[in-house]
């Protein structure tokens, strides 16, 4: 019989330390919402979302009632609209007015963000992929709750270079379109290398269309538990940081996935995976940089912070996989600037460049995320940034990806405030050197030798 | 069976099992099980219970616990005995 110790053990987990379920994300489908006619794409999406997705919020609230830990977000995926929106979309207001469907959607249904306003073009864009790239400006200027992203490569196809290129343009003109709010637009657009179809987290969460009509996928948290833990053992040996980090990262998963039968359970929604991901919050205490200087870094960015990063993310898989029956999503560490107060920190300090994070995108479980650059950054450096990120996915067939955000009117040094769970950012400096020549040759990379496993 | 942890925190004063257990029997709710111990003026206490027969939801019953918490000057939480079960047991 459970005894008073483990009862204060995990009161105390989400009471003090952050402990909680990051998102509940239902992927819903919009195949079946394919129509010529855009009137009536508009009405069948507002029509499904708002009926699946009718009793998420509520079913959300319920379960934090009755088990007592907090369910930050409830979310929406739904299937990549430039494979929806195809066939009625001619133009690119059409497909903003489709994001506008969505918009209106989620707020009718009361969750904070949609994803899925996507294209997956990692070897070739259709007319319809590229029109909806060239909309997300429009469209992320006038929806509140929509989220974006483009899959630009893969370990199977290699990457979209004309993808890489004409993304760079994309990010910069949704900053400009979004510059009155600091560029927030460009927060909710990511870009990715090898993206992951039942992804819970945004901005990347879109429904893929290997997935089933309804699912149910949850992301869990706890950066704060996992730093409670290992200062029990400071200055112990690596064998005894990974086992307290494996024994953690399993009890945190475990919660996930029991919100995530439960919820499967009282929606009638299958249950799809949960995303082991340690995701941190502007608040203090729920930060993974704080994680590294406790194993011994002064900043994050600190030499050795790569190693750091690494064994965290290994030992949260392995403690998490053995929680849940099916683990999915991007699954590792997040390591977002402006979402992290000791990121923030560290850049603050002087500790950390983007160069730094890109190396620890390497090991960590998504990229460069939430990054604030100066506003008059080329279009060429940015694809070049993007172009990096994809080729380290490609490579080390992982996931990776990329959400810069060149705030438009600022420089180097100034602070960019995004607000709530997007917290706010010191703004990078960024590489002046030019790789123009590079960014305009054209065409796609291939894809890397150890792809070929047939 | 519909087993329930409720936890009472909060100030030490007179009447605070009480208080519970006086709800709890309203409300048909069978207590399984209770521990409770006081450190530094404290008072922790935890309750097994069973809310199988009951007439009210966990939600509805989790919201009134608190309030008389909250009347009394302590927290009470009603969690589903299934989140430190999953958490603690393999």
């Amino acid at each position: 019989m459970i005894n008073i110790r483990e009862v204060t053990e995990t009161n105390k987990m989400i009471e003090e330390e952050n402990l909680d379920v990051r998102t509940i994300t239902l992927g819903i489908s919009l195949m079946d919402c394919i129509d010529s006619d855009l009137d009536q794409l508009r009405k069948k999406i507002y029509h499904k979302i708002t009926t699946i997705a009718k009793e998420l919020v509520n079913t959300g609230k319920e379960i934090e009632r009755e088990f007592g830990i907090p369910i930050v977000n409830k979310r929406i995926s739904v299937t990549p609209i430039a494979l929806v929106g195809g066939a009625a979309c001619k133009s690119e207001k059409d497909f903003a007015l489709v994001a506008q469907t969505l918009d209106e959607a989620a707020k009718e249904v009361g969750v904070n963000f949609i994803g899925g306003y996507s294209a997956l073009v990692s070897k070739g864009m259709t007319k319809a992929d590229e029109r909806l790239i060239k909309s997300i400006p429009l469209a992320l200027s006038k929806t509140d709750r929509v989220c974006s992203s483009v899959n630009l490569g893969s370990t199977k196809t290699g990457i979209n270079m004309d993808a890489v290129k004409l993304l760079g343009e994309i990010v910069l003109e949704t900053a400009e379109y979004t510059k009155e709010n600091d560029s927030l637009g460009c927060a909710k657009l990511v870009v990715f290398c090898n993206a992951p179809d039942d992804n819970p987290f945004m901005a990347g969460a879109f429904h893929g269309v290997t997935e089933a009509d309804a699912i149910i996928n949850v992301g869990v948290s706890g950066p704060g538990v996992v730093k409670t833990a290992i200062e029990k053992v400071r200055g112990q040996n690596f064998e005894v940081l990974c086992e307290t980090i494996k024994k953690t990262a399993f009890k945190v998963t475990r919660v996930g996935q029991l919100v995530a039968q439960e919820a499967s359970k009282k929606m009638g929604i299958p249950f799809g995976i949960i995303d082991l991901s340690l995701a941190p919050t502007p608040a203090v205490g729920d930060s993974v940089a704080d994680i590294l200087c406790e194993m011994g870094l002064e900043y994050a960015g600190a030499p050795g912070t790569t190693a750091a990063l690494a064994l965290l993310n290994d030992q949260v898989k392995k403690g998490g996989v053995m929680a849940s029956s099916y683990v999915g999503g991007l699954s590792g560490a997040f390591i977002p600037v402006s979402e992290d107060q000791g990121m923030i920190n560290a850049v603050l300090a002087g500790a950390i460049t983007i160069e730094k994070l890109e190396a620890m995108t390497c090991v960590c479980s998504v990229g460069l995320d939430m990054i604030a650059i100066p506003g008059d950054t080329k279009a060429t450096t940015i694809s070049g940034i993007i172009a990096d990120e994809m080729a380290i996915g490609m490579i080390n067939q992982k996931t990776t990806a990329v959400r810069i955000i060149p705030v438009i009117g600022k420089g180097v040094g100034e602070i960019v405030e995004f607000g709530g769970l997007l917290g706010y950012a010191p703004i990078m400096p960024v590489n002046q050197f030019s790789c123009d020549a590079f960014i305009n040759r054209g065409g796609r990379i291939p894809a890397p030798i150890h792809s070929f496993k047939n | 069976m519909k087993r329930t942890i409720i936890t009472v925190v909060g100030k030490d004063t007179v009447g605070i099992i009480a208080k519970v257990c006086t709800y709890l029997a309203n409300n048909r709710i069978n207590i399984l099980d209770i521990s409770q111990t006081i450190v530094q003026d404290y008072f922790n206490m935890m309750m097994i219970v069973d809310m199988g027969i009951s007439p009210k939801s966990s939600s509805e019953i989790s919201k009134e616990m608190a309030q008389i918490g909250e009347e009394i000057g302590v927290v009470i939480k009603c969690q589903r005995e299934d989140i430190f079960d999953k958490m603690h047991r393999i």
